[in-house]
């Protein structure tokens, strides 16, 4: 009895340390990345070739989701809006919620599941297959050569990705909107342009897809870098990903919202 | 894929996301927001701005003309002291009437602009002299109330 219960506090003790330990490890490896990344900016086609792989290709999806949940927004929110009679305000509503909160969140999520946790199952592989010490003993730092750039590519696609999901997302809910209800074209371009704010409204959005950006890319190569070298580890460490990922962007999101968006009206 | 390959699909990402902000800045949002540094600030005194917020618009004969730049009380007079940025292209008289007013019936609150015919056009950081408050649905109730209970004695009789 008293030796279960002293299991029971040890083990409640070890959940905790064990993940203080971990984050004290993700921290002195983003303080490793951080140096390393003024050697990896000075070879940007390194990045470039991260950010084809990571942003181009994800470029499908992104603007196909942004599209359909334009749509859905447009569907929705006319709903609510015919019965108050403003339906007008349809592309107000839509575009300050695709560009305030949709565009960087869902992008977010999509590019942790399309990209994320690619690049975790790739530099993963690379340390089971001991690609990662290989370069150790040539002299190339792999933090700059394999690290650092998929970093970056991920800071670097988010803001383009997230601004392209906003703007299909606009001409999405404008086809439902304006197309196939019937709303007004000039009252739906010129509600939504009197009332989103470039600075306030279109900035922060971008400055939320950047944050979220590094966020993302830095989990995917913690996970990678340091996952188990077997082939479960890398099964482990590609689900890290995407759960921790995940989380993280909308607790940030939470956090930046109510940085930008609090006390404004 | 060589280089060259990379390169272009990067460049096309790019193109392609640089115009979904320029899209967003421009067709989504308004950059004319932009200059909200620009213009002229002129004050005016309410008894009381209603659900007035600041950015709302400033219009004279319908036309957008500014922006609420901020919005305070007197702590002296109990007055509401309303700063409004009126754009540097528009010139209104000195004896310009400001009143706020309510887009539709459940709209937005805006400070509207009505110009005199002063000869002499309003400067930056003068203040209006006459304005109109907000109208203030419970106070109107009240005193269609009381008017109501003021004549309905009469015609009981």
């Amino acid at each position: 009895m008293r030796a279960s219960f002293v299991q029971l506090i040890s083990a409640l003790g070890h959940f905790f340390t064990s993940r203080i330990d971990r984050l004290g490890l993700a921290a002195r490896f983003a303080g490793a990345l951080l140096v390393s990344l003024s050697i990896a900016l000075g070879r940007l086609p390194l990045m470039f070739r991260e950010v084809y792989f990571s942003g181009v290709r994800s470029l499908s999806i992104v603007a196909v989701s942004g599209l359909f949940v334009g749509m859905v927004l447009a569907v929705q929110g006319y709903e609510v809006l015919q019965r108050y009679g403003s339906a007008e305000s349809l592309g107000v509503i839509v575009a300050l919620s695709l560009v305030r909160e949709l565009g960087p969140v869902v992008t977010a999520l999509l590019f942790a599941g399309r990209a994320s946790s690619a690049v975790t199952a790739e530099i993963g592989l690379m340390r089971a297959t001991e690609q990662l010490a290989a370069m150790d003993m040539m002299a190339v730092d792999p933090m700059s050569r394999v690290v650092a750039p998929r970093f970056l590519a991920a800071i670097f696609s988010m803001p383009f990705l997230a601004a392209i999901f906003s703007t299909t997302g606009v001409i999405g809910a404008w086809i439902i909107g304006v197309k196939l209800i019937g709303i007004d074209d000039g009252a739906f371009w010129s509600q939504m342009q009197a009332n989103v704010d470039v600075r306030i409204d279109v900035l922060n959005g971008l400055l939320k897809s950047i944050v979220f950006g590094t966020a993302v890319g830095l989990i995917s190569v913690f996970e990678g870098y340091f996952a188990a070298p077997t082939a479960e580890g890398i099964a482990t460490a590609t689900t890290r990903t995407v759960v921790i990922s995940s989380l993280s962007v909308l607790l940030l999101d939470l956090l930046l919202t109510v940085m930008m968006f609090r006390g404004l009206s | 894929m060589n280089r060259s390959r990379f390169d272009f699909a990067v460049g096309l990402f790019v193109a392609i996301g640089l115009l979904a902000m320029a899209f967003m800045a421009l067709k989504v949002g308004n950059l004319a927001g932009f200059d909200s540094g620009t213009g002229y600030v002129i004050e005016a005194r309410f008894d009381n701005i209603g659900g007035l917020k600041v950015r709302a618009p400033v219009k004279s004969a319908g036309v957008v003309v500014g922006r609420v730049e901020s919005i305070g009380l007197d702590a002296e007079t109990y007055e509401a002291r309303v700063l409004l940025r009126v754009y540097p292209n528009y010139r209104f008289s000195k004896d310009t009437i400001a009143s706020i007013l309510t887009s539709g019936l459940l709209g937005e609150q805006y400070v509207g602009l009505e110009s005199g015919g002063d000869p002499v056009y309003l400067a930056a950081g003068d203040r209006l002299g006459k304005t109109q408050s907000a109208m203030i649905l419970e106070k109107l109730i009240s005193q269609f109330l009381f008017s109501k209970a003021a004549e309905t004695p009469a015609k009981a009789q």
